[in-house]
């Protein structure tokens, strides 16, 4: 008896819209690898499939919500979460994930994910971070790192990076976390957690763009940053590593730190409600 | 029980405050917002109101975020509105272009200033009229109300919701600053004499695959489900199918952005509000909106005094142009009169919906036009 290798279903078509398939990402992208991570997720979580939402902005990670078969809403650059705050905060029964890149997230939408971030919306946040921005072409954005090439910086990047679990921290999370995508239980786990925790949580995913970082950077393909991120991830304990060491750049031989960050109970933003006098 | 949703009976209010109990009596009940003058009143007021009927006020970190907030929300499936002036209307035109597309409705009050840029903040403009109409990005149509007192601040932000809920789409609110801060009478009805518009809602509930952007009807409206109902559907500011699913195609764009398009063209007669004042027998047609419009009718019935056969149109409705209503009316007049308080914006409109050149009394801004000049410039075609 033989196996087939093509099989009519898989077992995450009930939660992707696979009559979209295929999809955009070129070979050895990061994203859909944690897509999947979210997909599973939701299905394993306690709140209906119905009642989960996913925004997302512009870029390449910001079509994930085109792919999910959950109420989707692919908004504007930088605006996706905003969009998800007001879904959030008028209906709060749905649990809304917001699922986007770090130049949408950071750099046209960084106001807002710092304003959420302050007032502790409960949105979950899963930001690919690819170090550049990928659909457009491999231009340079707010994670990467100085010195590293992209195609508006033929020169090397002139710019210093954000340290994007410590901006977070900073801002006011009550969740903070890092993973890559090699670490796909880890961050189906955490996703799942974060779906039980109330207020603004974060969670950084690095991904591979070989086409758009890794070809520039001498990172060969997507497997070499996996390898990269084999070698070099070191899963933190609690408050045991500086926040001044989350910076990355993989082109260094230097540790990248991974794990649970911030983990606290600030209050989650609540809208006002008072009694008609 | 007191019903403090709707405060009905006689106010001495101003404008903007009118405008926020507008949107409570017409079941708004999520506004988020930035400050700016001239309109922060609005959101002052709601922040003190929408918490006391179960509503929900945000005060966002700057006007890109509150027009996707406002999305979101009414994507949720509530009333949604934000206020503005025009260097927040700038920013807001990013999204309110996202909200044409998505086909979600709200309602964006812009209490306009003198501009552009900073401008005159405490000051009075009506030069926003054609960013109303083309701010955004590409091709479409927009609802736009301009009231030219405290009533109709009231009267028609509730308007403002029941198009933009009727239609799918933002509806603007063209007030400025003299109507904002200007304090008049406000009769405010019983709630169950207001007449509130629902949205179209899908006939079946979610039963496998749903199409959220088939407009089977002949309003070209598809019906609307929201967030969290079971009906899993994907909106993208992409160009989109009936599925709501990207398709990048020629064929599908034109296909979704006339359908945007015509959906207001043809329900124009269902938009449109206008008002005629000393039309009987009138050889020299004066039009106008918002403020402006107040002096105009008193340069009108001066001139009516006078003799001179002077009649009025004001404008309520600015966008979509009401085309058929003014060639009518302009079609047998000697001259036609518009006066507005920019350099020239509704003027040209005219111009190009009647073929003739008209004269324009205009200022670019800061104080209300005075009768004297729209009476000399009545008096001047008369001769």
């Amino acid at each position: 008896m033989t196996t087939p290798i093509v099989v009519d279903s898989h077992p995450l078509d009930k939660i992707f819209r696979s009559d979209r398939l295929p999809h955009i990402w070129c070979p050895g992208c990061g994203i859909g690898i944690a897509m999947r991570c979210y997909g599973q997720a939701v299905l394993e979580s306690q709140v209906p499939e119905e009642k989960h939402v996913v925004t997302s902005g512009i870029g390449c990670s910001g079509r994930v919500a085109g792919y999910m078969y959950l109420d989707s809403y692919h908004t504007t650059h930088g605006r996706a979460i905003p969009f998800a705050a007001g879904l959030k905060l008028a209906k709060p029964e749905l649990m809304v994930t917001v699922f986007s890149g770090d130049g949408d997230l950071v750099s046209i939408g960084g106001n807002h994910l710092i304003h959420a971030a302050r007032r502790n919306i409960d949105l979950k946040v899963i930001c690919i971070n690819n170090f550049n921005y990928g659909m457009t072409g491999g231009q340079v954005g707010p994670t990467t790192p100085k010195g590293a090439r992209g195609t508006t910086a033929p020169y090397g990047n002139p710019e210093l990076p954000f340290n994007l679990p410590y901006l977070m921290a900073a801002s006011g999370a009550n969740y903070v976390s890092r993973w890559t995508t090699l670490h796909v239980r880890q961050l189906k786990e955490d996703i799942l957690y974060t779906f039980s925790k109330p207020g603004f949580t974060f969670i950084e995913v690095l991904a591979p763009c070989p086409i758009g970082f890794g070809k520039s950077n001498n990172i060969e393909d997507g497997l070499e940053e996996m390898r990269l991120y084999r070698e070099r991830c070191v899963l933190i304990e609690d408050g045991d590593v500086y926040a001044e060491a989350l910076g990355i750049d993989l082109r260094e031989d230097q540790p990248i730190y991974i794990g649970r960050f911030i983990d606290r109970d600030r209050p989650a933003f609540k809208p006002i409600q008072v009694e008609a006098g | 029980m007191t019903n403090r949703t709707v405060l009905t009976g006689k106010h001495f209010i101003h404008g903007d405050e009118a405008c926020a109990e507008g949107a409570i009596a017409a079941g708004c009940r999520f506004f988020g917002g930035y400050p700016i003058t001239p309109s922060t009143e609005i959101a002052e007021h709601l922040a003190l109101r929408l918490p006391q009927v179960g509503g929900i006020f945000i005060q966002m970190e700057d006007e890109l975020g509150s027009m996707a907030a406002i999305l979101g929300a009414s994507a949720a499936g509530v009333r949604s509105m934000t206020a503005t002036s025009g260097p927040g209307l700038s920013l807001m035109m990013e999204n309110l272009g996202l909200g044409i597309m998505l086909e979600i409705p709200c309602v964006v009050v812009d209490v306009q200033r003198g501009s552009p840029s900073t401008g005159l903040p405490t000051m009075p403009g009506q030069s926003d009229v054609m960013q109303a109409r083309w701010g955004t990005h590409g091709d479409y149509e927009i609802v736009a109300y301009a009231p030219w007192s405290p009533q109709e601040m009231f009267d028609l932000t509730i308007r403002s919701f029941n198009v933009a809920d009727r239609y799918r789409i933002p509806v603007l609110l063209m007030s400025d600053e003299v109507v904002g801060h200007m304090v008049e009478r406000v009769v405010i009805p019983p709630a169950d004499q207001i007449e509130l518009w629902e949205r179209k809602r899908p006939k079946s509930p979610p039963n496998g695959r749903f199409d959220p952007f088939l407009a089977e009807d002949a309003d070209l409206v598809p019906p609307m489900v929201h967030a969290g109902e079971g009906y899993r559907i994907h909106y993208t500011g992409l160009t989109h199918n009936e599925r709501g699913y990207p398709e990048m195609t020629a064929e599908t764009h034109h296909r979704l952005v006339t359908r945007l398009v015509q959906k207001i063209r043809r329900n124009i007669d269902q938009i449109t509000l206008i008002e005629g004042y000393y039309l009987d027998n009138a050889r020299i047609l004066v039009i106008s909106y918002g403020c402006t419009a107040r002096s105009a009718r008193r340069a009108v019935r001066e001139a009516r005094n006078k003799g001179i056969p002077a009649g009025m149109l004001r404008l309520i409705s600015l966008w979509p142009f009401p085309e058929e209503q003014v060639k009518t009316l302009a079609k047998d007049m000697d001259a036609v009169i518009v006066a507005e308080m920019n350099l020239g914006q509704v003027s040209r409109e005219v111009e190009r919906q009647l073929r003739r050149a008209v004269s324009g009394v205009y200022h670019a801004g800061g104080a209300m036009i005075p009768p004297e000049p729209i009476l000399n410039a009545i008096q001047e075609a008369a001769a």
